[in-house]
């Protein structure tokens, strides 16, 4: 088909065929992509849903500390539809690191990560710091109860610092106690900083990724087997076969995020928190505080460290197991030593630490947002040794453990 | 990877059909977001009707009320300057003497007077111009303005000149007649934002 | 695996029934229907005339409530805004300053627009039927769910003043020939006798409550309405979505 004049006349300016040709309609996807490859693009999605909602909400929404719980169910009544705009964004937000986890937990089964793919998780995992950050500044601003003291339990834990500690959470909060000058930087900081930041690693993820190529669920090189064209002959077209015909999984997507706007819109409590509905009190700490159940697994670590380790402090070292817990995720592309990239390919040993971690990982997940016990404290001890043995156990056994071949082509 | 043997117009069908279902998403998603852009409960709670007693108002005296953030001209009008504005001389230097233009006001003000029975008079009180507050000169002498000035309204900003019913004069920037709002009278007590039914 | 998340999934979802603050107090059930306008309505007089003394539904207009509950706006204006002053758009702040509050029980009453948010239906139904005698506190009562509260019992009128804990039964008696619940009273006694019998009254609060529960989220309705549409759009979508995949990776499968 001959190109129209009028894109001739564009593209000797912009390249936008090259562009779309480079990104869509010529970058070529394993054939093997299963439904855990979906969730990238439903993360994208809901990124979407939080721009365009969060820029609704920011019409009517006033940060202050007198109106911004007021201006929030002002939203919700004389606002029209503006609830529904609201549980989009609150929905959206849980949704958002839901399907960020399964995109991440996605990369480790088939170990995306690794060479050449290192780049493209480090700016994965950096949008997933800006987006927890996001997260947090985030649900400040309701203002309610647990918006208070959930900003305050988080800044506390600055405090934990030697020396600097004190200084930098009053620098962070900008008063002696959380304010409503602190609420204006966060609002700040989540309507225009972070998203700007956020856009910009997503950009710098997804170009990584084009340039290198996705792996797949048999972590074969697919560039190696191409045709006279140069067209990997185990590659399809990214467009349309994974935008238009990734439609009906969309569909199911919305599926449950609609059940959940629709139909439960607090999520059972876990998503919009009960205290919350409350105005943000300062003399009053509500009955029990857990953080968002996004942040539940490392929340867990920071409580699992309640004991002195020589002579660092509990809390002190309950922040820095939180920190580390988080820091490990970024340099995960060097920890696997691995010949073979999916865990189909590997040893018994790679297989059951990626299950047992997931299964420690949920559980903290879980336990984050149950109140403190000796139990769970035990269990959470034992969850946290585990995370950290996955990581840092990986070198050993990714190298010595037998490894089954990866064929040359992908199995049909 | 191959396309032979491909039906062509089926799947040029289904593209079709999968765009428009995506269309009508898309307004679906759309609707909360454009409505959302209507005047909320709270902006309508503060536009709502405003009641204004008039009882002690003198012939020839105006008061201004506040409705929906815009001043509102209540004026009582005498006989004679009541006379000059059904005039048909007087009508003739006006732009819309008979106020056609229905936008400008509501059925039962479309008439020589622009009022509910002719005496009181209540008018958005802005230029149709670009929105100056227009003054009242209430004097009939000749003015700079106006050789032959049987009183009315002058807008400062750009020189328009209204009668004492709100029509514009001709040969002035604004183009049509001052806008009388919604309104009803029960008596002495005129409720501005209800419509006479 | 499967099994262990489904499980996790189990446990995350059971953990959200019981949230409200009290812990181990043993709460009645209550399910909320806002389809029943007589109920709110009922509810909604019940609050104006015992509760709207001290506690505001602040977030809320007089003409959204009248338009949900189907009240005409004059009717409304004589018989339900007590407050001189106040317009049909108001917000319902009708309540005494935090001040006056503070120093007459305790703590400033609270707003109570979001009660049911905050506590549960579950919770707000039990507190109103969980005031009994206590003279050791300041108004002589005291509650089964939120000890030591510094709320009198103002329904005290209506139910009337029971001499100890009330204690619900767990489960409803079923009486073995009509198959209809036993109405069995909490209250073992009475020290100051009611205008109401314990059915009634718990009537009255369940209406109160459901109207309490409208007032959390005064949009719930058409919120379960659109997202009807919502998924019937959803489900043709995907339907037509689907045989476009199918079209498109024939070309695969070859």
């Amino acid at each position: 088909m001959a190109k129209p004049a009028i894109m001739e006349w564009i593209d000797r300016r912009l390249p936008v065929t090259s562009a779309y040709e480079k990104h869509m309609s010529k970058y070529y996807a394993p054939i093997n992509f299963n439904w855990w490859y979906v969730f990238g693009l439903l993360a994208m999605v809901v990124f979407a849903n939080q721009i365009l909602t969060g820029i609704w909400l920011t019409m009517s929404y006033v940060p202050s500390a007198e109106e911004a719980f007021n201006s929030v169910e002002y939203i919700m009544r004389d606002v029209e539809m503006g609830w529904l705009i609201r549980y989009m964004h609150s929905t959206g937000a849980s949704f958002f690191f839901l399907t960020v986890y399964l995109h991440m937990f996605r990369g480790v089964l088939y170990g995306s990560y690794q060479k050449p793919r290192e780049l493209i998780w480090v700016f994965g995992m950096f949008v997933y710091l800006v987006m927890m950050a996001e997260g947090f500044m985030g649900y400040v601003l309701p203002w309610g109860q647990t918006s208070y003291w959930g900003a305050q339990v988080i800044i506390s834990l600055f405090g934990a610092i030697p020396v600097i500690g004190d200084g930098l959470t009053e620098w962070i909060r900008g008063d002696y106690l959380i304010s409503g000058i602190t609420l204006n930087r966060f609002f700040a900081l989540h309507v225009i900083a972070l998203p700007l930041v956020l856009a910009l690693l997503v950009v710098l993820h997804v170009l990584a990724l084009h340039e290198v190529g996705s792996n797949n669920p048999d972590g074969i090189d697919i560039k190696k087997h191409v045709d006279d064209k140069g067209v990997p002959l185990d590659g399809v077209p990214f467009h349309p076969y994974f935008t238009v015909g990734k439609m009906p999984q969309v569909a199911l997507f919305l599926f449950v995020f609609c059940a959940v706007i629709f139909y439960m819109p607090e999520g059972g409590g876990y998503f919009l928190e009960h205290p919350n509905f409350e105005p943000a009190n300062g003399l009053k700490t509500p009955e029990h505080i857990a953080p968002t159940w996004y942040y539940g697994a490392f929340y867990s670590i920071l409580r699992a460290v309640d004991f002195p380790i020589l002579f660092i402090e509990a809390k002190l070292g309950g922040f820095m197991a939180m920190g580390g817990a988080i820091a490990i995720l970024f340099v995960l592309p060097w920890l696997d030593r691995s010949p073979v990239r999916s865990w189909r390919y590997k040893g018994w040993m790679s297989r059951t630490a990626i299950i047992v971690f997931a299964i420690a990982f949920a559980i903290l997940t879980y336990l984050g947002g149950q109140p403190v016990s000796t139990l769970n404290g035990i269990i959470a001890k034992i969850c946290t040794v585990i995370y950290f043995a996955f990581f840092l156990a990986m070198p050993w056994y990714t190298k010595y453990e037998k490894t089954k071949p990866v064929p040359e082509r992908v199995p049909r | 990877m191959s396309q032979d043997g491909v039906n062509e117009s089926r799947r040029r069908f289904l593209y079709i059909a999968t765009g428009a279902v995506g269309a009508v998403g898309a307004v679906g998603v759309a609707t909360p977001f454009v409505k959302s852009w209507f005047p909320s409960e709270k902006a309508k709670a503060v536009g709502a009707p405003v009641k204004v007693d008039v009882g002690g108002l003198k012939l020839g005296e105006m008061v201004i009320a506040e409705w929906r953030g815009k001043p509102i001209f209540i004026l009582r009008r005498t006989p004679e300057s009541i006379g000059v504005l059904k005039d048909a001389d007087f009508k003739s230097r006006l732009v819309d003497p008979e106020s056609s233009l229905e936008s400008q006001q509501p059925t039962y003000a479309q008439n020589d007077t622009r009022a509910l029975g002719d005496e009181l008079l209540v008018l958005e009180g802005v230029c149709t111009h670009l929105g100056c507050s227009p003054k009242f000169v209430p004097e009939v002498e000749p003015q700079t303005y106006d050789a032959d000035w049987q009183g009315g309204f002058f807008c400062p900003c750009h020189g328009s000149r209204f009668d004492l019913a709100g029509r514009v004069f001709k040969n002035v920037p604004a183009p049509s007649n001052m806008k009388v709002p919604p309104h009803r009278i029960d008596g002495g007590v005129i409720t501005i934002g209800e419509e006479t039914v | 695996m499967i099994k262990k998340i489904i499980m996790a999934a189990g446990l995350l979802f059971g953990a959200t029934t019981g949230w409200a603050a009290g812990g181990d107090v043993h709460l009645e059930h209550m399910s909320p229907d806002m389809k029943d306008t007589v109920s709110l309505q009922n509810g909604l007089r019940t609050y104006m005339d015992y509760c709207a003394g001290c506690h505001s539904l602040g977030y809320a207009r007089y003409n959204r409530v009248a338009r949900d509950l189907d009240i005409p706006e004059d009717i409304f204006m004589e018989n339900i805004v007590f407050a001189e002053d106040a317009k049909f758009g108001d917000l319902m702040k009708f309540a005494m300053s935090a001040e006056n509050g503070k120093a007459w029980f305790g703590s400033a009453p609270p707003d109570l627009t979001m009660v049911t948010r905050v506590r549960g239906v579950d919770w707000v139904y039990s507190y109103l039927l969980g005031f009994y005698k206590d003279e050791t506190r300041p108004y002589g009562v005291n509650n089964a769910v939120f000890k030591d509260v510094g709320m009198p019992h103002v329904l005290m009128d209506l139910q009337g003043l029971c001499s100890s804990a009330p204690h619900p039964a767990e489960d409803a008696k079923i009486d073995p020939l009509t198959g209809e619940s036993i109405h069995s009273d909490a209250c073992a006694g009475y020290s100051v006798e009611g205008e109401l019998t314990s059915h009634e009254y718990e009537e009255v609060v369940y209406n109160l409550v459901n109207f309490l529960n409208y007032m959390g989220e005064p949009y719930q309705m058409d919120r379960k309405r659109i997202g009807l549409y919502v998924f019937a759009f959803l489900a043709v979508f995907f339907f037509v979505s689907l045989l476009l995949q199918k079209e498109l990776f024939k070309d695969i499968k070859h």
